[in-house]
């Protein structure tokens, strides 16, 4: 234990208020959170607020010192996150060469606030986006993909760019190569093109807008996120959903996985050039969608997950309808599928590309998918389960190797635990309404909110003001982790190998950029 | 090899009839055209209240009957719940897309589907049309139901019509997300490595008005805040039918029935 003393232990869900969280100087948050990354809790989140503006004038401060930052830890072996906070000083010693997993969230707070991390290794912009406060701290207003980029100098060495808009048809982003020959020696991702500014936007909330921001913040994981969400708002409300909302959110959440990964195994067929996989998995991946739309009318979920509960409910005939559509779905997925994992040709083009360590994906943070193809047990659902999770267990499926073999490998056993999941899951709903009126929500609390979203962990950190409104609202995709280990997983690839290696990843560029 | 044939039997031929045989069936649950239907209350303001997108408005000619912008409509039903009257329904009808903005502003009374044809295109793409995707802030969403119009069940690929790799490859440029201000120069720069003469198609609320982000100033509102548009597709997401029957009508490939 002794590491965590210092943190606030909570729930996945649970709210807490804002003055029970233990605050810290500096200097002690940084060592308290180094030391339990490095026993191993990891960063789930690292959002920073501004504290509230104080009616007297308060004692001489150090610049900057209007501003919290607050350390949300997910602590495995207990299953509880660790909450701890401390006044951000204008600029800190950055924790990320002792902790690699918090780099990309002190680039986002020197962004976001125009602070500084002291030597932070890679200190830029991830989203160009204006600061919150309007300061300048001698940055330059961002200019979209305008930065440092890494070189490289030497006879046969070059760049490859590529992006924002590319080939297919994909999110904007731009990915810079630097090559010797063929061989790629690193890559480095910049992002921010899909920025909306959604966590701006949620301040003041709920708002009739923010469920529909949360629905579309990365629009292939809308269940995801508005469950994220709504569980949120329902621990600030002091509400449980009722359980058939919890079942009906589950089902949702599974199909949502089942059809991104089928759809994903297809495109991973079609780079190494396997086009019966491809065409197949293109149109169960349809099919899969369509089940959702059964449920609630829209191929993607929207209008389904509500603070409160769920919008549709699903009567005995429809249950049977998707019953019986499942089975066709698990016939001609695992037809497809398994065309496709025993086709030598497939597997020497996905074994060994694209690895990752699992010590790498350790210090680095990874997520979901990518880490379980690691070996790594991670899974929200099973290490922090909230809803329906809590009876009905799935296992955490993981696959050594941490190459896109694994990954395609990890994916297709989510497939199948997904098809067992929803099969039981419709044929014992729990009976009972689907949908609570939701009260106000819970003055000064905080509730930190952590769900599987078919890439990975998604995490939201939501506090209210004094009237109960929004007062920040952050919001980690698991994107936000991964990108990183995509740019690693490249290293020492072929630079062909980066449509295969980008595809085994699927992250989202919306979700990243909010 | 062997097991490769067996599976092709295994998994048939899926493509669809339409729009030779009928459209595939829509599920019950699906929000197609809203239709409006009498007076409303006076000073009843349910429907827009709740409207996360100002949807809806009070028409300016007539004793308080609504108007509603499908080109800024979500599709999430709050209206339909929140009315007291039932003068907002959702029916099932997927023919959403026009060539115009102002045929999307619906009002009361039933109408047919507003004329997404489209004279330029008709004449030069109607046998052959490539098209350059553009997400310019979408979701995904927008974007992956655009593209499941390549897949063997909806096979636009049997009208001509393709998504390229290049703009100096296309025809013209189908535009999902709101055009984000980090968007906004790539979509330019694409949009002008378009040969002349080119179409602009706008799919999603996103692309029609800024969608859900209508009024950020990360974004613009919309592709016709950058390019003209020549077609608009409204949904969040539209329908794969809908985005098909879109690019149909705009062809003249499928007639326009008023
Ligand atoms: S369905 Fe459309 S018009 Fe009705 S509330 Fe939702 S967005 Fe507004
Ligand atoms: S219109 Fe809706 S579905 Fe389409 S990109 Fe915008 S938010 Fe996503």
């Amino acid at each position: 234990m002794g590491a965590m003393d210092d943190f606030l232990l909570t729930g996945n869900g649970q709210a807490v208020a804002l003055r029970t969280v233990p605050r810290v100087e500096f200097q002690g948050f940084r060592r308290a959170v180094v030391t339990a990354v490095a026993a191993g809790a990891r960063l789930a989140a690292l959002p920073v607020r501004p504290l509230p503006v104080q009616p007297l004038p308060k004692r001489a401060m150090a610049p900057g010192s209007d501003l919290e930052i607050l350390a949300v830890l997910a602590l495995p072996d207990c299953a509880r996150l660790g909450l701890l906070a401390a006044v951000l000083p204008e600029r800190w010693p950055a924790l990320t060469p002792d902790c690699p997993a918090a780099h990309w969230f002190e680039r986002e707070i020197a962004e976001q606030w125009g602070v500084e991390p002291d030597g932070h290794p890679w200190l830029k912009p991830i989203r160009f986006a204006p600061p919150y406060r309007g300061r300048s701290a001698g940055l330059a207003p961002p200019s979209i993909g305008r930065t440092d980029f890494f070189t490289m100098a030497g006879i046969e060495s070059h760049e490859v760019a590529v992006g924002p808009v590319h080939a297919g048809i994909i999110e904007p982003g731009h990915f810079r190569f630097l090559c010797h020959g063929e061989t790629v020696h690193h890559l480095e991702i910049s992002l921010g093109y899909q920025h909306r500014g959604i966590e701006r936007a949620m301040l003041g909330g709920p708002s009739p807008r923010g469920i529909h921001y949360m629905e579309t913040l990365a629009g292939d994981t809308t269940i995801g996120h508005a469950t994220a969400y709504s569980r949120a708002v329902e621990a600030l409300a002091g509400l449980t959903a009722p359980a058939r909302a919890e079942g009906l959110r589950a089902i949702a959440a599974e199909l949502e996985r089942l059809a991104n990964h089928i759809g994903d195994l297809g495109a991973l067929a079609g780079d190494v050039g396997f086009l019966p996989t491809l065409n197949y998995c293109g149109r169960i991946r349809g099919d899969v969608l369509n089940l959702t739309a059964q449920l609630c009318g829209s191929r993607f979920g929207r209008g389904l997950v509500r603070p409160g509960g769920v919008f549709w409910d699903a009567e005995g005939e429809r249950v049977d309808q998707l019953l019986g559509s499942l089975e066709t779905v698990r016939r001609d997925v695992t037809g497809a599928v398994t065309l496709m994992l025993d086709a030598p040709s497939v597997l020497a083009r996905l074994e060994g590309t694209g690895r990752l360590s699992a010590e790498t994906a350790r210090r680095i943070g990874l997520v979901g998918v990518a880490a379980r193809a690691c070996g790594l047990e991670r899974d929200v659902r099973f290490e922090y389960p909230y809803g329906i999770y809590h009876l009905a267990q799935l296992p955490v499926n993981t696959w050594p190797g941490g190459d896109c073999f694994a990954r395609a490998q990890v994916r297709w056993l989510e497939i199948q635990a997904s098809l067992d999941f929803i099969g039981e899951g419709l044929a014992d709903l729990p009976a009972g309404p689907c949908h609570r009126e939701v009260p106000e929500l819970a003055a000064e609390t905080l509730a930190v909110s952590l769900v599987e979203g078919w890439r990975g962990e998604i995490c939201h950190v939501v506090g209210t003001d004094s009237a109960g409104r929004f007062a920040f609202y952050k919001v980690v995709d698991p994107s936000f982790h991964n990108w990183f280990g995509l740019a690693l997983a490249m290293r020492g690839q072929e630079i062909s190998d980066f449509p295969l290696c980008n595809k085994s990843f699927n992250l989202s560029y919306c979700g990243h950029d909010l | 090899m062997l097991k490769i044939f067996q599976e092709r039997c295994r998994q048939k031929y899926r493509t669809m009839a339409y729009p030779d045989g009928p459209a595939p069936e829509l599920p019950d649950r699906f929000a197609g055209k809203p239709v409006l239907e009498g007076p409303c209350r006076p000073d009843c303001d349910a429907c827009r209240n709740v409207c996360p997108t100002g949807a809806i408005a009070i028409a300016p000619e007539s004793s308080a009957g609504l108007e509603l912008d499908i080109g800024r409509c979500l599709f999430c039903r709050s209206c339909e719940k929140a009315c007291p009257e039932g003068i907002i329904r959702f029916s099932r009808e997927h023919r959403l897309a026009a060539a115009s903005r102002e045929a999307l502003v619906i009002g009361t009374g039933p109408r047919g589907p507003a004329s997404a044809r489209h004279a330029l295109a008709t004449r030069l793409f109607s046998r052959s049309l490539k098209l350059r995707q553009v997400c310019a802030g979408g979701c995904n969403a927008c974007e992956a139901d655009s593209n499941v119009l390549g897949t063997p069940v909806w096979d636009m690929g049997r009208f001509g019509i393709q998504f390229v790799a290049s703009p100096r490859h296309a025809d013209g440029l189908l535009i999902t997300g709101p055009v984000t201000a980090n968007m906004r120069l790539a979509l330019e720069k694409t949009y002008a490595a378009v040969p002349e003469p080119k179409i602009v198609i706008a799919v999603g609320a996103c692309a029609i008005s800024g969608g859900p982000y209508a009024g950020h100033p990360e974004q613009g509102d919309g592709a016709a805040s950058l390019v003209p548009v020549d077609l608009f597709i409204p949904g969040c997401p539209p329908h794969p039918l809908t985005i098909l029957d879109g690019l149909l009508r705009f062809l003249g490939i499928v007639r326009e029935d008023r």
